[in-house]
Order: structure tokens, then sequence, then C-alpha cells
């Protein structure tokens, strides 16, 4: 007993809420395991956080908006507060809109959050996705959170679509109209899966209830796994840290979960979170009352999607004037719809396989947890570069008709531009970025051998002039050496004598990827460098100046 | 080193061991904070300073919530949300910041390192694996009982294809309804959304009317269905302007056409009309139709010209149709020629 109330008055509540808690859940083990684990430290890895912080608001102000909300497409005679739109016929789900919008202390700022952050959560896992790609983070033994990665934008993508077409207005109900347009031109399944998906004809009364379900069940759910399987893997990798002294493939450098990160990252989510609530009280988005309900006969001028599936829209008017083959056996081939889907589709499966086959070129086996200045993988960001060169064109091009009335241009002119674009920017981003590339590691390689110019001239005793170069302080120099160089390969002949195809094509891609290359100052050249001038310059320099 | 923990191979990777010094982690900086009473309270009363205005600021949007009600004057939405969302916005940047500009100062900077283990298991750990997947296998006679195996395969495959079925009344066969709308000989046209007929005499040259098939308005079920593939155009022309093939020659009337509005591209309503050029343009895609040559595609992705309405004029002078459209309107589809 009195050992017992000892120990109470020792710990008091908390010790007894940790002892409760460790004898029934282990609370102990798992805290010596996590609770020092060590995170590296730079803004860039903070793009992925926004990105998760941003899925929770979601998830917040989402269900906040369930409660209001009703996904039923019956017609009604609006009879809310906003005037213009009284005695309109209109569909349920776009009343109670309104009603969340209008009557609903709070409501309308709900919705603008839930937007605004929508917008964010794909934004944000984009140029987290451009983060790991640039800086060689997918490599192994990474390869598989890539994909996972990957599924999370895409569902990301989905996710919006599936909310953006909730509310049933004119806007809304337009994009679903396009979707049902590309669906019919399908081949072979193409009409009845449209009628499918919208339960007969299009607009159909069930689709809203349909895409809610989705919306609000399962692309969430596949989200929210997605995300789990996606930390865990961070926490068996543990995460990678950029080159710097003391950065290893074999250690972590950074700060300790408990307090640092705990502080950080859950004071992040907060900034985040507020930085969404600024804008959403500050700045209206899809103002729907604007708009009116769904009618399939009127349309508003300068119609565009949210910013995600800005890319396939414009891939959709970059296509040509009539590809369209009507009668080929016998069937309608729509071209002009199939070729746009197919560049959307073709570009995001290049982004998922990119690993797999850069990892296949290098045929580098070993783990890589320190990661590349985008500058010392120079082909590899040019692809990158490139890539979203191509992915700008299009979403660029999803606004011919604003850009042709903002710039008091012709249309036709804009797009034949943006068509000409298309395949020309991408490759002279891809040859600007290399020899960008290459440019700054050259540019590395001087300074670390022969020093920072200082901007000092000095006049030497026998009279020559020279400027001073200041050496580099060795953390800082480290910074500059330590990257991975690969040189390209020959296609050789297996067991058999042969040379197959797929040895050819690794060769010719090996060739693609390290021709042109610069390696890291190598110890010895450092050396040598240093008894060279380095040290010489700076004691005449000394000299000079008593 | 990973790697001396196993022998993974480097491919192309130039393996050198002439490299530069790992100098090794950057000694700490201290801050200010660190070695300095005076501003490690001067950075304690920040934190608290925040924290508090976070509470103030929360306060202020509950405040904000009574204070401001919506009324059925918009203005109040507006404020309403706005100083809520301010109120809020403090609440959380007071708490983020607090805590962010907390760790910064207060809490210890050095970095640390860990090491990082081999994701691959040890030999150990991966012998002991195989060892339990054998045992498994033997135990079960997975690998040794081929008829079990292969039915269950059977029987996984199958199970899902009732589930496939389940959703084929999702919606019906899509048969014969794009290929037909309410359009019939004789319905008039009437105009969008009063339903007001038109008589030919109101149509002036160069005029343009947003136009639904009579009745349109009473349906009680499928009118959205209806009307997204019923909408029309009807434009006059100056009937010289007019380039009709000869089997198009009575769809008109006196310089009076009509198009289907919905486009052929991916299906959204032609809305735009310009009218010194006699083009049609769609909003979404800017595909572009010319009226005066059987509305063909002169610019934009669409690739099939807008379907034509023959029209006429009943005994009262109200413009109708003399049938259904001639081919299925808006976008394509695979048996669409069939």
């Amino acid at each position: 007993m009195s050992t017992a109330s000892n120990t109470q008055k020792k710990g008091g509540f908390l010790a007894g809420t940790a002892n409760y808690l460790d004898e029934r859940v282990g609370v102990a083990g798992i805290l010596k395991e996590f609770g020092r684990k060590v995170f590296p430290d730079h803004w860039s890895f903070m793009l992925g956080e926004v990105a998760l912080y941003s899925f929770l608001v979601l998830l917040l102000s989402g269900t906040f908006l369930t409660f209001w909300f009703q996904p039923s497409m019956a017609v009604v005679e609006y009879n809310g507060v906003f005037a213009p739109l009284k005695g309109a016929e209109m569909s349920i789900a776009y009343a109670s809109t309104l009603d969340i919008s209008f009557e609903v202390r709070g409501g309308l700022l709900m919705r603008q959050v839930h937007h605004w952050s929508a917008l964010l959560f794909v934004a944000a896992a984009g140029l987290h996705m451009l983060r790991v790609f640039f800086t060689g983070a997918f490599r192994k033994p990474r390869e598989i959170n890539w994909v996972v990665g990957f599924a999370l934008f895409v569902l990301g993508m989905a996710a919006g679509f599936t909310g953006y077409s909730l509310p049933d207005d004119l806007l809304s109900g337009n994009g679903l109209r396009i979707i049902d347009g590309m669906i019919k031109g399908l081949p072979v399944i193409g009409a009845y899966t449209s009628s499918l998906l919208f339960g007969g004809e299009f607009p159909g009364e069930t689709i809203v209830a349909r895409l809610y379900g989705l919306h609000i069940l399962l692309v969430p759910a596949l989200i929210l796994i997605f995300i789990v399987i996606h930390l865990f893997m961070v926490v068996i990798h543990k995460h990678t840290h950029y080159s710097g002294p003391g950065r290893t493939d074999s250690n972590v450098v950074g700060y300790p979960l408990m307090p640092v990160y705990v502080a950080k990252a859950g004071g992040f989510f907060f900034l985040v979170f507020g930085v969404i609530m600024l804008v959403a009280a500050t700045f209206t988005i899809n103002p729907v009352w604007n708009y009116g309900g769904y009618d399939p006969s009127p349309v508003s001028a300068g119609t565009q999607p949210d910013w995600y599936i800005g890319f396939l829209d414009g891939a959709l008017r970059l296509a040509p004037s009539h590809l369209e083959v009507v009668d080929a056996f016998g069937f309608t081939w729509a071209f002009n719809i199939l070729l746009p889907m197919i560049v959307g589709v073709g570009l995001l499966a290049v982004v998922a396989v990119y690993p797999f086959i850069e990892g296949w070129v290098t045929g580098d086996k070993r783990e890589h947890h320190v990661l590349d200045r985008p500058r010392n993988a120079p082909v590899r960001t040019a692809i990158g570069a490139a890539g979203v060169t191509f992915y700008a064109v299009l979403w660029a091009g999803a606004s011919t008709d604003l850009i042709a009335t903002n710039f008091k241009t012709s249309l036709n002119q804009v797009l034949t531009t943006m068509q000409i674009s298309l395949f020309v920017l991408p490759v002279l981003a891809f040859w600007i970025t290399k020899r960008a590339c290459l440019a700054l590691q050259r540019k590395d390689r001087e300074i670390v051998l022969h020093g920072r110019e200082s901007g000092r001239i000095v006049r030497l005793p026998h009279g020559e002039y020279v400027e001073v170069h200041e050496p580099l302080e060795e953390f800082e120099l480290y910074k500059l050496v330590d990257f991975k160089a690969y040189q390209p390969t020959l296609a050789r002949p297996n067991a058999q004598g042969k040379i197959t195809i797929r040895a050819r094509i690794r060769a010719g891609l090996s060739r693609f990827f390290f021709e042109d290359r610069i390696m890291p100052v190598t110890g010895s050249e450092l050396e040598a460098a240093q008894h060279d001038h380095g040290p010489a310059i700076e004691s005449q320099e000394t000299k000079a100046l008593h | 080193m990973s790697d001396s923990e196993h022998d993974y191979g480097t491919g192309l990777a130039v393996v050198t061991d002439d490299v530069v010094k790992n100098p090794g982690i950057e000694p700490h900086r201290v801050r200010m904070t660190d070695k300095s009473v005076k501003h490690e309270n001067r950075a304690s009363r920040q934190v608290t300073a925040m924290f508090l205005a976070s509470i103030a600021g929360s306060a202020f949007a509950i405040y904000a919530y009574f204070a401001f009600p919506i009324t059925a004057e918009l203005l109040t939405v507006r404020v309403s949300t706005l100083l809520l969302g301010l109120g809020m916005t403090l609440g959380l940047f007071g708490i983020g910041f607090g805590a962010v500009h907390w760790a910064k100062t207060l809490m210890p900077d050095a970095e640390v390192a860990e090491d990082r283990h081999i994701t691959r298991g040890s030999e150990e750990v991966r012998a002991r694996a195989i060892e339990i997947i054998k045992l498994a296998d033997s135990e079960s006679g997975f690998s040794r009982r081929k008829l079990i195996r292969r039915s269950l395969y059977g029987a996984l495959a199958f199970f899902p294809l009732p589930a496939i079925m389940l959703f084929g009344d999702l919606g019906p066969n899509p048969a014969d309804t794009l290929r037909h709308t309410m359009w019939k000989a004789g319905t008039r046209l009437t105009k969008d959304p009063t339903g007001t007929p038109i008589k030919a005499s109101d149509v002036t040259v160069g005029s343009v009317f947003h136009v639904i098939p009579e009745g349109l308005s009473d349906l009680s079920e499928h009118k959205l269905e209806e009307k997204a593939k019923a909408a029309v155009l009807l434009v006059r022309l100056n009937p010289e302007d007019l380039k009709e093939a000869e089997d198009r020659k009575s769809w008109s009337y006196d310089g009076i056409v009509a198009y289907s509005k919905i486009c052929t591209h991916v299906g959204c309503p032609v809305a735009l009309y310009e009218q010194h050029t006699h083009h049609l343009l769609c909003p979404c895609h800017q595909s572009t139709f010319d009226v005066t040559e059987a509305c063909k595609v002169i610019f934009g992705p669409a690739s099939r010209p807008l379907p034509q309405l023959p029209i006429a004029v009943d005994s009262e002078g109200y413009l109708i149709a003399q049938s259904d459209f001639t081919e299925p309107v808006g976008p394509s589809f695979w048996e669409r020629k069939i």
C-alpha cells in the first residue's frame, strides 16, 4: 500500500497514465523505438508535409460539408435566401450547396477551405514528386514508394474531380459533359460505359450520388491507405538527406523526433491550416451561385477546369482538326479524343516507371540515401525539365481562349503556337538544362580546386597581377564533391556470345545518360591543387600585404 | 557503409577509393538563446505571446459567429466568412508560429547522426524466412497437391464475376436512345427556356435563337436528358450567303437554318455566334463551325459538322421541324455509323 501510494506521489497523473498505457499497449517500447528517431532538415522535405496536412484539412472540412450537402439530383424550386435564383428549378444538390453557402454560418468558409485545400493538396503532391525526382530520391530502395506516391497523386486528381462535380452547377455540369463525350469516344465500350456511369443518358439523375459515394468514401479511403503505406516505407528506409559533411549512405543526420520534430512538424500543420484558412477567408473560389444550376443548353465563355485537370483539357484542345476517322470497318474512331487521352495517360505512365528505367540503365544495385544535387545528374534533370515543359504546354493549352482574348491575338495563332511548342519546347528545355547542369558542375570543380574568386587583385613583387582565390572551408567543399558518377557501357555479348537487343538498348541509353559527364573531384586532385597554387598565392599575398 | 554489409552490384557507377575525405558533421554553432539568459527569456516570452494570440484569435472567431450572423443580405455572408476565417487563422497561426519558434530557439539544434541499416534482411533472417515458407508449403501441401491448388485458383478467379455482373444495372444498354431526339415532324421550335413558339417572320436577318422543342418544358421526367440532345441554334442569314447542298435546299426556310447546339467534339453547347462571320464557336475547346457551309468544322478539335435540323413553317407561320435529326447529335461513339 505504502509503496503504491509513494509511486503515485512521485510520478503523479502523467506517470500513472504512462504506466497504464504501457501495461496495455506497450507504449514504452514504441517510444524507445521512435521517440528519438532522427529526421534530416531541409525546406524541400516540407512539400510532402504540406500535402499530408492539406489532406487532413480536407477530411475535417469535408466532413463538415457532408452534414448539409444532399447528393440528390431530384428537381426542386429554389426558395432560399439568394434572391437572383429564387424560384429557379434546380437539383437538390445545387440547392443544398447554396444553402451551405448562404444559410450556414461558416458554411461558405468551409466550402472555400475545402476547395482551396484540394487545390493545394494536388499542387503540394506534385511539387513533392518533382523534388523527389530531381534529387534522385526514387532510387533503390525507394522505387516502390515512388509508385505509391504516384498513385497518391492520381488519387488526388480523382478526389478533386469527383468533388468538383458534386454541386451540380453549370460549370461542373459542363465538365461532366466533357467527360461523357470523352468516354463515348472510347472504342467498343464507349456508349456502354457512359450509360453505366450516368445510369442511362447524360446527365441522368444518379451521377451526383454516385460521385458522392466515390468522393467521400472510396477515394479518401484509398488515399488514406496509400498515405499509411507511403509513411510506413519512410520509416523503413529512414529519410534521405542531402550530401554534406558527415552525411553518408549509412547514416541519417538531423534532429530527433521528440521534441524537435513534434514541435516543428506539429506547428507546421497549424501553419498550413492557417494559410488555407486565411486564403479561404479572403479569396472567393468556385462561386457556384454565379453559374446557376446545370442546364445542358447554356455555357459560359472562358470555362476552365480546376488546375490539375488542365493538362488533360489542354491536350483535348491541342488535337488537330479532322482527326476523327468516321467510317473504318464500319465503326467510328474518335482519334481527336483518343489521341489526347493517350498523350495524358502516356505522360503519367512515363512518370510512374521512370525509376525502373534509370535503375536498369545504371545497373547500380546499391542503396542510395544521399540525395543528388540536380546538377550532378544532368540528363535526369534535363528529362525532368523536358517533362515539366511538356506538361506546362498542355496546361497552358487549356487557356488558349483566355490567352487570345487577354493578349488580343488570334486564337488560331495561339493554338498553332502551342501545338508546335508541345514538341519543340521540351527538346529545347532538355538541351538547355543539360548544358546548364554540366556548366554548373564545371563551376563546382573550379571552385573546389581553385577556390572562390575573392575580387581582390594583388600585385606580386615581380609586377604580375593576380586575383586572390579563397579556398573553401572543408565542410562547404565536401558538399560539392560528394556525388556518384557513372560512365556509359558498350553492348556486350551474353554467355552465348550474342549481343541482344536489350543489351544494345541499354548501351544506347547509357550513352544518352552518361556520355557527357563531369566527374567529382578526387582526393588526389584536390591535394595536388592545394599544393599547387592555393596556399602559394595566399602566402604571396601575405607577403605582398606586409 | 551499407555496401560493406552486402555486396551490391555497382553497375555503371565509377567506384574509386580516391575520394575527398568526409570531414564529419560540422561543429554546432551556438545560438544567442543558448548563451544568453536574456535572449532565452525573450524567446520564451515570444512563444507564450503567440500561444496567447492564438487563444485571442479563437475567442474572436466565436465572438464573430454570434456578433455577425448571416441574413438575407449577401454582404453579411461575406462579413461572417471574413471575420470567422480571420479569427480562426489567428488561432491556427498562433499555435503554428509558437511551436516552430519554440523549436527553433529553445530546443537543441545540434545535429545528431543515427545509423542506417541495409533494408535487406541478414543472411540468417532470409534463410529463416525461406525455411518458414518451405515449412508452410510442406505442411499445407500447397505445391504437392496440384488439384487443390488449381481448383482454388479457379474458385478465386470466378468468385468476383457475380460481383461484376451486379454492376450491370448501373445503367441500361444505350440501345437507340443516342440516335433519336424529341424532334418529330411538326414539332414547333420554341425559345429556350420560355417555350414560346417562334414565328418565321420574327426571325430577322442576323438574329440567333436558342431553341428547344415544343413540349420539352412540360416533360415530367428526363427533361435534361432530352434537352441535352435536342438543343438547337436557329440563325437567319441572307439566303444568298448560304451555300446549301442540293439535297438540303429544302431543309432551310428563307435563310433560316437550325443546327444542333451540341458540339460534335465532346458535347459542350456551341453557344457563341459570331454575327459578321457567321461562325459558331464552342467555348469549351474552341471548335468553330461555319453556318454558311452547313456548319462544317473550320477550326478546333471537332471533326464532324453540326447536324442540321430540317425545318419548315406551319399554317400559322410558326417554325416547325420536318423530322428528327437525320444523324445522331453530339459526341462520336463507336457504333455511330451502324
